[in-house]
């Protein structure tokens, strides 16, 4: 009980700061639908090569391709946040007061997946307003956005959990950047896997990344198939649980080290 | 929660902490701190004053040794400890972006503190720290002095009933550092507060801490009160200036005479002596030169400083080391 609710100050902490930063603010909502608006542009013919399949566009096929992919550009930096407290020596005053680990953390998670909520919002408007008509409706689109927390989280937890081992700026952008675009790649967020080379869509099978695609993009049909996009769900929370877990228990590596 | 009177707050035995590299930062410390008192860590950069802070206050566990504050060994049972101390780090710990107000409700939230009692412990002490014109800015924003103000302030909100100060005082200037001791003299003598301070600044140990300690390569060099330790050094000087540079010879074979008084030695019209107590030896000084019928200019006399204490202790001059590290 004293965890979740000093969870939930940790959150409002973070969100706070990051209401407070006009140009961090803007670029966070700017980027998603630069990545839409491009993306769609770009491969707009993409759609009728044979074997894509039924999407009506490609807008409808890549909006879940992009939310994820927002996820994991958004959330990667989570550990940036963490080497700011170490540096500002906030992390030490947290770590000898009371406060559970966990809430250091999950108050942490939660506040990016804030942040990826209000970007999910205007990736679903922008894709409506080029065109895209989401079958599975508002309930298609929030099993969609779950999917993209869900990988966003393990994501963020991840990125935590190196910094406070590494506890250097330079490794949380190298994993970030090094990360995002081959995990993206290698899967169905951009094409379908059965126009995909074979070793791309094999790979793709273990690929969380893909499950939170496929699942998103199965619930965003007219008639969703609950028993392909549930299973996917439960993978994604348990890796989202084992890599917040890591990164509880990455705060015994750092005090090891002060 | 009850403490004995008679038993020790803070006990430390036989720490001793290595880092890879084969540092040795604490290499077998121990000391113990009494009720209601401040307690200075001495030393210069690197003593091993932070890492026995760090210990004490659970974040950093020991490869040796034992250590208890409250009653609460810091090994086994660090939540208790956590609940009983406030700390204060030697780097600034406030979050910037946040405001004042912010950051001390967080940290009272954090303890479990809630609504109106927060609230209300939060404005006395915005008050108690003159913060209150400031409470709602940013901290980004707020002077060094400001900024390490609302830093005792955060290890104040729960009412610890054990404070660790790292460094309180280091980087501020003068101005600020006098009215940071005040008020670090004022929680011990109004509330109470067991402090553990560490510090390189000699002046400040020697003017707030009742007991102290040197701590020197991780090892504890010597303890006792300030006074205690300066007259273990055996000699104040007195230094007598005369009025007739000529009659320096005169002088100082009047004071070889006196029992009491040693190494007196001459300089142009100063005249040099050391004694167990300058100020009670004074008076016969005065009188043999008086009655030797030479005047006297001025006469000074010094107690030995914890510089000299920390030479003997050490064979290094402490001003030196402190300067150099710093």
């Amino acid at each position: 009980m004293t965890a979740i609710a000093q969870s939930y100050f940790m959150t409002g902490r973070h969100v706070r700061a990051f209401i407070r930063q006009p140009w961090f603010l803007a670029i966070t909502i700017v980027q998603p639908f630069i990545w839409l608006f491009l993306f769609s542009a770009l491969f707009r013919n993409v759609a009728e090569i044979p074997g894509f399949g039924s999407a009506d566009s490609y807008v409808d096929f890549l909006t879940p391709g992009v939310l994820v992919m927002t996820a994991l550009f958004s959330c990667g930096w989570s550990g940036m946040g963490i080497i700011e407290d170490l540096d500002h020596a906030i992390m030490d005053r947290f770590l000898v007061s009371p406060a559970h680990r966990s809430s250091l953390i999950v108050g942490r998670i939660a506040y990016e997946l804030v942040v990826l909520g209000i970007e999910a919002i205007i990736i679903g408007g922008v894709a409506l307003l080029l065109g895209a008509r989401f079958e599975g409706g508002i309930l298609g689109y929030a099993a969609l956005t779950v999917c993209a927390m869900l990988v966003g989280a393990a994501f963020a937890a991840i990125s935590d959990a190196l910094a406070l081992v590494v506890r250097q700026r330079e490794s949380v952008i190298g994993f970030s950047s090094f990360l995002v675009l081959p995990l993206s790649f290698l899967s169905a967020a951009f094409m379908p896997l059965n126009i995909v080379p074979d070793w791309i869509a094999f790979m793709a099978r273990f690929n969380p990344v893909n499950w939170a695609v496929e699942a998103g993009r199965a619930a965003l049909a007219s008639n969703p198939d609950w028993s392909f996009i549930l299973p996917r769900i439960g993978g994604l929370s348990a890796v989202a649980a084992a890599a917040m877990w890591l990164a509880i228990r990455a705060f015994r590596s750092y005090q090891r080290s002060v | 929660m009850f403490v004995q009177a008679s038993a020790p707050v803070i006990e430390a035995r036989d720490l001793v902490k290595t880092y890879p590299g084969d540092v040795r930062a604490l290499d077998g410390l121990t000391f113990s701190v009494e009720s209601g008192s401040i307690f200075g860590l001495l030393g210069p950069n690197g003593a091993g004053k932070s890492t026995t802070v760090k210990i004490l206050t659970t974040l950093s566990r020991p490869d040796g040794g034992a250590a208890t504050v409250a009653g609460w060994d810091v090994i086994r049972e660090p939540d208790r400890v956590r609940h009983t101390i406030g700390s204060v780090s030697q780097q600034s710990a406030v979050d910037p972006e946040a405001t004042g107000r912010e950051n001390l409700v967080l940290q009272g939230r954090v303890y479990g503190m809630r609504g109106a009692l927060l609230a209300a412990r939060v404005d006395e002490l915005l008050e108690r720290f003159s913060l209150s014109d400031a409470a709602n800015r940013v901290v980004r924003t707020y002077s060094g002095g400001m900024q390490r103000k609302l830093d005792v302030a955060m290890g104040l909100v729960h009412r610890p009933s054990v404070l660790f100060l790292d460094e309180p005082t280091t980087g501020l200037d003068p101005e600020a550092r006098a009215d940071l001791w005040d008020e670090i003299a004022r929680l011990t003598r109004e509330d109470g507060l067991t402090i553990l301070m560490t510090t390189h600044y000699l002046e400040e140990a020697d003017r707030l801490a009742r007991r102290l300690a040197i701590v020197d390569q991780g090892r504890l060099v010597a303890e006792g009160t300030p006074d205690e330790l300066k007259a273990e050094l055996r000699g104040d000087a007195i230094n007598v200036e005369l009025r007739e540079p000529d009659a320096g010879q005169r002088a100082a074979a009047t004071l070889a005479g006196l029992s009491g008084l040693r190494e007196t030695s001459l300089d142009g019209a100063i005249l040099r002596a050391r004694a167990d107590h300058a100020a009670s030896a004074l008076p016969a000084v005065l009188a043999a030169l008086d009655g030797a019928g030479i005047p006297v200019a001025t006469v000074t006399i010094a107690r030995p400083s914890l510089d000299d204490v920390y030479l003997r202790h050490t064979g290094r001059a402490f001003r030196a080391l402190a300067e150099e590290a710093s």
